[in-house]
């Protein structure tokens, strides 16, 4: 960052005590890479410049480079502790383009996974929240069932940590009955850490005194700065896309889950929301693992989008030109020409993909609407005039992840 | 019969230290993506790298004397992660993991720096994208296997390595 | 329907607006000259208080495309949750547009990054700079004339070996 970017201290002689503070990349509390330039006031933070790049990998260009399948892999790597959740972001998108409507049974696969992955990314945003203020434990519980929903994953598709799962009009494979015993088994099993969790944190006296009234963000400020997700909703912005734009199975399950939202908006407030959405989460997967319909999670393969099924690529001619029309890279699918924005719910707020489409397989510009961006964006409004020990306090709610951050 | 213990003890001191050495590395976590979620669980208590005697992880590269550059590193990166290196007292060792950290891995765009050997000396390479924590935990075994190999007292197997060994970087070839 | 209330308000507005529709998706097309008064009308008289996307394009290979860089703003109302898109056409070398930062502080960091993949500026920004890539960056990466594995930018660093370190 050059000199000239930064902030200009105050001239006066009762000013210049303020002095600047580096703070990243390289910091415990920075949860990867984030640099932020600090005007520190003795231990009172006057200004916040953040600066970020520090793992911008060129996701966007890639996605002009790969087809529709391909690409699945790269966006895996965006939000890297709900993997699962951009590619079901991603897919949805490219769906839309094509006109294409799941089948029942992909679209429950779909929410469950996505559920999980919801839970995934709260234990360890709570984790690493209590963590940078000094409760080690909190994390410890969260990541032994982030390693059940990681064995969960790994059931599935053979990869524990970023599935690539999702596929044009279906998945990789139909799930087994070890998936449904495995997710019944964690619907069981979960609500004990959550209470574990719960009964460490929420009523911590050091925990509690160093999250609440820390870093509030007010409702007309949270709509001004395009904030979605749990953090707009710890400020009062009743919107959550499962509920106001129902995708995949989520019109099922209107009833089954309720939206947690909160009015005090600080630190404390986003630990709560995040902590009481596992529960609503869990309700949605239980819901939806007790009724997972039979049938196919392939769309029908005379739409031309999915792959057929192997032994019949090998016994007959048309599935084998069909394969190989999906395989060739000047073949492949043709969708209209035109643009479309397709949004999910991800775990941090609107996860959406502009996808511009010129009739091939590969997109010809794929554009993420990244929450984890748009959020690091408001830590500035909300650190001014905080102590410098809360900067972690913040950083630790927002749940910045670098990499959907810089992409 | 009690055990009798000598007055005094003849042992060569390399032995000693790499035994010393190898057995307490203090991780420098540089994790920058995904691998450094991994490298949490590795620390989380499932599969607990302090069996291993590199669980204290500092993130202050003066204490340290191991880095895992964990995750792609960037452009805008390296020089940041060259000084972290240069910052760490000797003797130290790295271990690169993932394949984006060891290749590019599949990110083999504009901003990306296709593998840190190319930048710093590495020592140890982990392969996947990420890595298991058993796959890092083996690395750490392999990497002590190594210091307690090769290591010498005053560090002069360091000093022999005048040469960048990775593989050449693309404007030198 | 929301949105054709919304598009029939423009139109009898901003004569010379375009609108076309795609899947749930409704666009606006605009002039860039034009744009910022779209832009507060559709703010201040349409309660569209939340601008969820900025983004752009570069058309240079897209068939049959006859201008470079398109520039996609959506803006959700929050009230009733209607989504409209407006877009609006840029070409060399007059590539600035008004920033939307005066009706929108969350169009900043957006802003940004569109002037650091693109090149496009935006007049009124407070703070256009490059935000992704390194100050010392001279292209534009998203650019379709820039290539994937870059300019050689990436091996363009100093190596470090053990005896130096």
């Amino acid at each position: 960052m050059p000199l000239e970017a930064l902030p200009t201290l105050p001239e006066g002689p009762e000013k210049d005590y303020l002095w600047t503070l580096n703070f990243g990349p390289q910091h415990p509390a920075t949860h990867t890479t984030l640099r932020l330039i600090l005007t520190l006031d003795g231990e009172t933070v006057v200004t916040a410049v953040p600066d970020i790049g520090f793992l911008h990998s060129g996701f966007e260009k890639l996605g002009e480079d790969l087809d529709f399948n391909q690409y699945v892999t790269i966006v895996d790597r965006m939000n890297y502790i709900s993997p699962i959740m951009n590619e079901i972001a991603w897919h949805h998108t490219v769906e839309k383009l094509m006109g294409i409507e799941l089948t029942p049974r992909c679209k429950y696969i779909r929410t469950i996974l996505g559920e999980l992955a919801r839970i995934s990314d709260h234990l360890l945003c709570a984790g690493a929240q209590a963590l940078d203020l000094g409760a080690f434990t909190a994390f410890l519980y969260g990541f032994q069932q982030r390693e059940v929903i990681y064995d969960i994953y790994e059931t599935i598709s053979g990869q524990r940590f970023h599935p690539s799962y999702t596929r044009v009009g279906g998945l990789l494979f139909d799930v087994t009955d070890q998936f449904i015993r495995k997710v019944r088994n964690f619907v069981k099993e979960f609500p004990k850490t959550h209470a574990d969790m719960c009964r460490l944190l929420n009523r911590n006296r050091i925990f509690l005194e160093r999250t609440q009234g820390i870093g509030v963000l007010s409702k007309e400020l949270a709509i001004d700065l395009s904030c979605t997700g749990p953090l707009a909703r710890s400020s009062g912005v009743v919107r959550d896309l499962r509920k106001d734009e129902p995708y995949l199975a989520y019109p099922d399950f209107q009833t089954a889950f309720k939206v947690v939202c909160a009015a005090e908006g600080d630190c404390y407030a986003r630990y709560i929301v995040r902590m009481e959405e596992m529960i609503e989460s869990l309700k949605i997967i239980d819901a939806a693992i007790e009724n997972l319909p039979a049938g196919a999670v392939n769309v029908d393969v005379e739409s031309k989008a999915v792959f057929p099924a192997q032994t019949s690529v090998y016994r007959s001619i048309e599935s084998m030109i069909q394969h190989f029309e999906l395989v060739m890279p000047n073949r492949q699918w043709t969708p209209p020409v035109d643009e479309v924005y397709g949004a999910i719910e991800s775990p941090n707020g609107e996860l959406g993909f502009y996808i511009v489409s010129d009739g091939t397989g590969v997109a010809y510009r794929a554009r993420t609407r990244p929450p984890s961006y748009i959020h690091f964006a408001v830590f500035p409004y909300l650190i001014e005039g905080h102590q410098i020990s809360d900067v972690v306090a913040v950083l630790g709610s927002l749940n910045i992840i670098a990499a959907e951050l810089d992409r | 019969m009690a055990l009798t213990i000598p007055d005094v003890m003849l042992a060569r001191l390399d032995p000693l230290a790499n035994w010393v050495r190898a057995n307490s590395l203090w991780p420098m976590p540089f994790a920058t993506a995904c691998c450094g979620i991994e490298l949490m669980a590795t620390g989380a208590s499932k599969h607990d790298i302090a069996r291993f005697g590199a669980e204290v992880m500092r993130f202050s590269p003066r204490q340290c004397d191991l880095m895992i550059v964990a995750g792609r590193v960037v452009m805008k990166m390296l020089p940041v992660l060259q000084r972290i290196w240069t910052q760490m007292p000797e003797p130290k060792w790295c271990i690169s993991m993932g394949a984006c950290a060891s290749s590019g891995g599949v990110f083999d765009t504009y901003a990306v720096v296709q593998g840190v050997d190319r930048f710093i000396p590495v020592d140890m390479y982990v392969p996947g994208c990420p890595p298991r924590p058993e796959q890092l935990i083996q690395a750490i075994i392999d990497l002590q296997a190594k210091i307690k190999q090769t290591g010498t007292l005053q560090g002069t197997e360091f000093g022999k390595r005048t040469e960048h060994k990775g593989p050449l970087p693309m404007h030198l070839n | 329907m929301a949105h054709d209330t919304i598009i029939a308000a423009l139109k009898a507005k901003f004569a010379e607006l375009v609108t076309t529709e795609f899947r749930d998706n409704f666009r606006v097309v605009v002039a860039p000259a034009r744009l910022f008064d779209v832009l507060q009308s559709l703010k201040d008289e349409h309660g569209f208080n939340m601008l969820f996307e900025l983004t752009a394009a570069d058309y240079l290979k897209y068939p049959k495309a006859t201008d470079r860089f398109g520039v996609v703003y959506g803006l959700l109302n929050m009230a009733t949750g209607v989504r409209i898109f407006v877009k609006t056409w840029l070409n060399e070398p007059d590539l600035t547009l008004p920033s939307a930062f005066p009706l929108w502080k969350g169009a900043d960091w957006l802003e940004r990054e569109v002037y650091d993949m693109y090149g496009i500026l935006f007049d009124g920004h407070p703070d256009l700079r490059r935000i992704l890539m390194p100050e010392a960056f001279t292209s534009f990466p998203l650019r379709k004339d820039y290539p994937l594995r870059g300019r050689g930018e990436r091996h363009n660093f100093a190596v470090i070996t053990r005896a130096e370190s």
